[in-house]
């Protein structure tokens, strides 16, 4: 097999942080290829360059033999490369085979748009994808896998050689990820170059013929996937032992502290129903887009609901209140962290005091370093890894900006605590941090709500599973009951098949 | 392809075809209103009179309409307008034998340069539009001021047939009216049907997605204010041949008129969605709305007003329609 | 110490040392400058614009804008000529026109932030609304014969100072809105939501509401502002103000504050009011004419984000250049 394109000693930094030093590896022809570690491995980085985003500071990229360099996305793109990002990146007001086409819309001879062509390229396109998506309407309003398709559309159009993958997956229910993994595996076995990045390792086991590891920006292998288990991989991504990965000490439940009664919300979830008790962890486990996190939204009240009640220590909560939840000793860690959980442009200091920048003050005022004493506090006690506490935010690392945000609210002092996919793009290191502080905070008779999409990550910490579909709860099941199997089933609301 | 997947696509260009149709519908209803209280308004000289007052206007809102699109804003505009006006006033007056097409060109190029620095600042100085055109909206009024030290160049010192350019017409259409309907097809063509043009309509409806596609969005925007400006030079040479007299103060506050044209148009403010000509019946709108308040003998002072409720309606209308589409479009994917 | 370079560095704090240095040279270069009758006429210049750019600036950092501001005070103008001609006491139409203002901020404070229309669009249109409202009120007419109490009031000075008396609203607003923006929960709340409305509201910050007092306060400060400047001139007519919502937004800007929120100080935005004002005042006093001074005004409003932007461009491209120069040995 012939390399399409290599990757040749490169360095690219940002300011002082060295993001990418000294990486080389090739990338084959009818090869899927994985690209995993760490966050702040230097994955996105690498992505960034293929992309045509970024340069390199050195180094070369070449594509068929030859050096390139590109000056911006557009190079890259005629190079034949491809990129497919974790979030899509559509233009919402045009339509979907606009969507597709842009960049490279088909012209009638007076060099004017061919519309029609442009409608049928669209319905080739998706027949060859096997799903049916109106090629008229606007991207506006599409689902997130369905936004996904449309990328995977774009990169077939485009007839690129080299598609690179960036946590495509992400979003997409077990169904949907397989269909995709079918058209990679056609498109591989056409002679395409796959990069393909996942912090999943049995989607590149059950993909990648080769894997490049990375480590603080540096190199650490590439090998035939066959050869390496997923703790090798763990290993090596980490370069130290990984114990206890969830370490749920067992707790006797206290007090009820939340029930959600009856819950509902129109075409979003109906007939919620659940206790959590004080010292309990009670995961929320269902396929993407089963409406857990809307649920927990809705319960903290940044969202609304239609039908039902939220009480914390039997008292009910006015809905659509956060401030009312958090006076009430409540506390929410959102999905997303730099859209809900983060302003980024403020600084580390000003984020974590920001829901108790009112109890701080002293007459109504904020003088003197009362926020920075409590920030120090609290980011020392999550042993956050920061340089000064005025530095914005945004400069963190992923893991780092996670217990930012949990410092933010464990400084409220909640009984109850709803985190929603609390590691999801952390390092696997900050990961097991995070689960032993949600571990102790739980012995000292906190309550506590886990949004999770990761099963090892429900079945380790869980006392209790709630399982959603459709917007409903399926099954409630206690931590000897809940298994990779029945969580699964009452996920999906059919027996598992072998995948 | 079921008939079921295609029905709300075909709602929602519906709906979008309505902004449109609503401003013709409210042209229709204003316009039969006022006639039948004076008749008059339907003559020849009140039509003329209208189209004329348009046609500048309606210049300006198409390269406005295109900046929108693209998710920035012109303010400079009234500015420009007046640079090239007294510009072209005080080369027509000194070479009284120049030809129109060269006069014409002149506001153009002007305009053209001015729109230039408007992008180029944008584009390679990363300061926000708003700001940019803010500044030279400053900067270009202060030009013509220090130019014009005070002067002005009236009627009498400009070539009669520059002058008589504003009033002639071909085949019945007068000329400035002629310039407005083509300028306005012609960047609607573009915005529709070319490359150029819907690589506008991306960059507006997501920046960051337009970078990633490897569209030349630093083309393309510094284009954008570049046909902003070169439209609103050419708006000052036919404000310098209809008025004839031209002062330093020139336009001033146009900007204004200009923008509620494109937003009563149904181009969204945060750019990727409106059209061009739509803009252009903005204009047309504003305009008969002034004449039908002197026809129908109301308070001119109201006609401020109408305007500012106008702008405010057409943009609520739009939220309102944002959100039926957007409520549609999700009751079809949970029947999926 | 870098973070002290940080703070040096930073455009707020030149626009105070910039207006610094030219009220000293001015004071020097231009004849008649730094008498104690043109201070007056300096402080008296620039009350509205600063008065309405107090409100101003808390609304820009939480990323949005009020272009209605000019015409509120018009309007409030218009009304006052109105209430006067009808009869009524001097007193209570003060504070009808501060009312009158509020409820005009009510409206464009319902539309944003009720109806989620875009700030920037609904107060042009708002703009032009209360602008025609303040015409169809009091016609192109003027209203004159205010008593000399007040307006000799407005125009006088503090004892034996060159300090007009209307200096003590202003001094005591402007401490008021710089420790609200600068010391207060309600303060920080406003860049949280200019730099992330989500977060915010996620974090339990009242978005909508704030905003929405927002937009009565700089109402109920524009019509303050429009009663004064009738006040001043002695002249209620439904033009005044005309135009100086620009001249507000330029100031800001010129101040730092960011015009997509989240980003700005209060005593950088004062620095750019009296930047603006001393500037026009000096080069009026040299006979250069005002308008041209628009070029001034517009040369330092691109440059207030202009210099910044290429400042730090250069200092990455420094940064990047080291490196592959490192790199290469």
């Amino acid at each position: 097999m012939t390399a399409l394109l290599e990757v040749v000693d490169v360095t690219r930094s940002f300011g002082a942080v060295a993001a990418v030093q000294g990486v080389s590896f090739p990338l084959l022809a009818g090869e899927a290829h994985a690209l995993v570690g760490e966050n702040g491995a230097g994955k996105s980085t690498i992505v960034k360059m293929l992309a045509g985003v970024h340069r390199p500071d050195t180094g070369t990229l070449r594509v068929r033999g030859a050096d390139v360099e590109f000056t911006g996305p557009a190079d890259a793109k005629a190079a034949g490369i491809a990129v497919i990002y974790q979030e899509p990146m559509l233009f919402p007001d045009l339509s979907v085979a606009e969507n597709i086409a842009m960049g490279n819309q088909p012209l009638t001879r007076l060099r004017q748009i061919d519309r029609r062509a442009r409608h049928a390229n669209a319905e080739r396109l998706f027949g060859r994808l096997g799903v049916h998506l109106d090629p008229d309407r606007p991207a506006r309003g599409l689902s997130i896998a369905d936004q996904q398709i449309v990328e995977i559309a774009k990169a077939l159009s485009s007839d690129a050689r080299i598609l690179v993958m960036d946590e495509p997956t992400a979003a997409l229910t077990a169904v949907e990820v397989d269909r995709l993994f079918a058209v990679v595996r056609s498109l591989r076995d056409e002679g395409a170059a796959i990069m393909f990045i996942s912090h999943r390792f049995e989607e590149v086991t059950a993909l990648c013929q080769r894997v490049t590891i990375l480590r603080d920006g540096r190199h650490v292998c590439t090998e035939e996937v066959a050869g390496l288990s997923v703790d090798d991989m763990i290993r090596r991504m980490v370069g130290r032992d990984l114990s206890a990965l969830f370490p749920k000490q067992d707790v006797t439940p206290g007090d009820v502290v939340l029930e959600v009664d009856g819950l509902g919300r129109a075409g979003v979830f109906a007939d919620v129903s659940f206790q959590v008790r004080a010292g309990e962890i009670v995961a929320l486990a269902g396929l993407v887009g089963a409406g857990r996190s809307e649920v927990m939204q809705a319960v903290f009240g940044v969202d609304r609901y239609d039908t039902g009640a939220v009480r914390l220590f039997g008292r009910p909560l006015p809905p659509r209140s956060p401030r009312a939840a958090m006076t009430a000793g409540m506390a929410l860690v959102p999905e997303d962290r730099r859209q809900q959980g983060l302003v980024m442009d403020l600084s580390i200091e000003r984020n974590v005091t920001l829901p108790r920048a009112r109890k701080l003050s002293r007459l109504g005022l904020l003088w003197g370093g009362r926020e920075r004493r409590e920030a120090g506090t609290w980011t020392r006690r999550l042993q956050t890894k920061l340089g000064r506490l005025s530095d914005s935010v945004g400069t963190l690392s992923g893991g780092n900006q996670q217990k930012v945000v949990l410092a933010k609210w464990l400084a409220t002092s909640p009984k109850l605590l709803i985190v929603d996919e609390p590691t999801r793009g952390i390092d696997v290191g900050t990961k097991a941090e995070v689960h032993r502080l949600m571990s102790s905070l739980a012995a000292d008779g906190l309550a506590i709500v886990m949004v999770s999409s990761e099963l090892p990550e429900v079945l380790g910490m869980a006392d209790r599973v709630v399982v959603l579909r459709e917007g409903r709860v399926t099954a409630q099941l206690t931590r000897a009951e809940a298994t990779e199997e029945s969580v699964m089933y009452a996920a999906m609301g059919r027996p598992v098949t072998a995948p | 392809m079921s008939s079921l997947a295609t029905a709300p696509a075909a709602a929602l260009q519906g709906l979008l075809r309505a902004r449109e149709l609503g401003i013709v519908l409210a042209l229709a209803a204003l316009v039969a209103y006022t006639a039948a209280g004076n008749p008059r308004f339907l003559s020849g000289q009140s039509i003329r009179d209208i189209l004329l007052n348009t046609a500048i206007l309606a210049v300006m809102a198409a390269g406005q309409a295109v900046v929108v699109i693209t998710r920035n804003i012109d303010l400079s505009v009234g500015s420009v307008l007046a640079v090239s006006a007294f510009g072209v006033a005080t080369l027509m007056s000194a070479n009284p034998s120049l030809p129109i097409v060269v006069a014409l060109l002149a506001g153009l190029a002007v305009g053209a340069a001015c729109g230039l620095l408007n992008g180029v600042l944008v584009r390679y100085g990363r300061v926000p539009a708003l700001v940019v055109t803010l500044g030279t909206l400053y900067i270009y009024r202060g030009v013509t001021y220090s130019w014009a030290g005070g002067q002005q160049v009236n009627a009498d010192e400009l070539p009669p047939h520059f002058l008589r350019f504003a009033n002639d017409s071909i085949l019945g259409v007068p000329w400035l009216v002629l310039i407005a309907v083509v300028v306005i097809g012609g960047v609607s063509l573009m915005m529709r049907n070319y490359r150029l043009g819907r690589e506008m309509y991306a960059m507006g409806s997501s920046p960051q997605a337009a970078e990633l596609a490897g569209i030349r969005v630093a083309r393309n925007t510094i284009g954008a204010f570049l046909l902003s400006g070169a439209l609103a030079g050419l708006a000052g040479v036919l404000f310098a041949a209809r008025f004839g007299t031209v002062d330093a103060a020139a336009g001033t506050g146009y900007e204004l008129n200009v923008v509620a044209a494109v937003v009563v148009g149904g181009v969204a403010v945060f750019g990727g969605s409106g059209t061009v000509w739509g803009a252009g019946l903005g204009a047309l709108l504003l305009t008969v709305i002034g004449s039908a308040l002197a026809v129908l003998d109301i308070n001119q002072f109201w006609q401020q007003a109408i305007v500012g409720a106008l702008i405010v309606l057409a943009i609520g209308a739009d939220r309102l329609v944002a959100v039926r589409i957007a409520g549609s479009l999700r009751k079809r994917d949970s029947h999926v | 110490m870098s973070d002290l370079r940080r703070r040096v560095a930073s455009w707020d704090v030149l626009v105070v040392l910039l207006t610094v240095v030219v009220l000293v040279t001015a004071a020097g270069v231009v004849e008649n400058f730094g008498t104690s009758r043109n201070a007056t006429f300096l402080v008296l210049d620039l009350l509205p614009i600063a008065l309405v750019a107090l409100p101003m600036t808390l609304i820009i950092v939480t990323g949005e804008i009020d272009l209605s501001v000019a015409s509120t005070l018009g309007l409030c103008s218009a009304v006052m000529g109105l209430l006067w001609n009808n009869g009524l006491s001097l007193e209570s139409i003060i504070g009808i026109c501060v009312l009158l203002g509020a409820v005009l901020g009510v409206v464009n404070g319902f539309l944003v932030t009720a109806l989620g229309l875009p700030s920037l669009a609904v107060t042009i249109g708002t703009l032009a609304l209360y602008r025609g409202l303040a015409f169809v009120v009091l016609g192109d007419g003027a209203v004159a014969d205010f008593p000399l109490a007040f307006t000799g009031w407005v125009t006088g000075t503090i004892g034996g100072t060159p300090i007009p008396n209307v200096g003590i609203p202003l001094v005591v607003l402007a401490v008021l809105f710089g420790v609200a923006l600068h010391a207060t929960p309600f303060g920080r709340s406003l860049f949280a939501i200019g730099a992330n409305a989500q977060a915010a509201h996620f974090s339990g910050i009242r978005v909508a509401r704030t905003t929405f007092w927002l937009y009565v306060l700089s109402g109920a400060v524009a019509g303050l502002a429009g009663v004064l400047w009738t006040l001043r001139y002695s002249s209620a007519r439904a033009d005044n103000g005309a135009g100086l919502e620009l001249a507000v937004v330029a100031a800001v800007l010129l101040g730092g504050v960011s015009i997509f929120g989240g980003k700005g100080t209060l005593p950088g935005v004062l620095a750019g009011v009296v930047l603006l004002a001393a500037l026009q005042n000096a080069l009026r006093l040299e006979d250069v004419s005002g308008q041209a001074l628009n070029i001034v005004t517009g040369v330092l409003l691109v440059a207030s984000v202009l210099l910044p932007n290429i400042a730090t461009s250069i200092r990455t491209s420094w940064q990047r250049r080291r490196l592959r120069r490192a790199a290469a040995q």
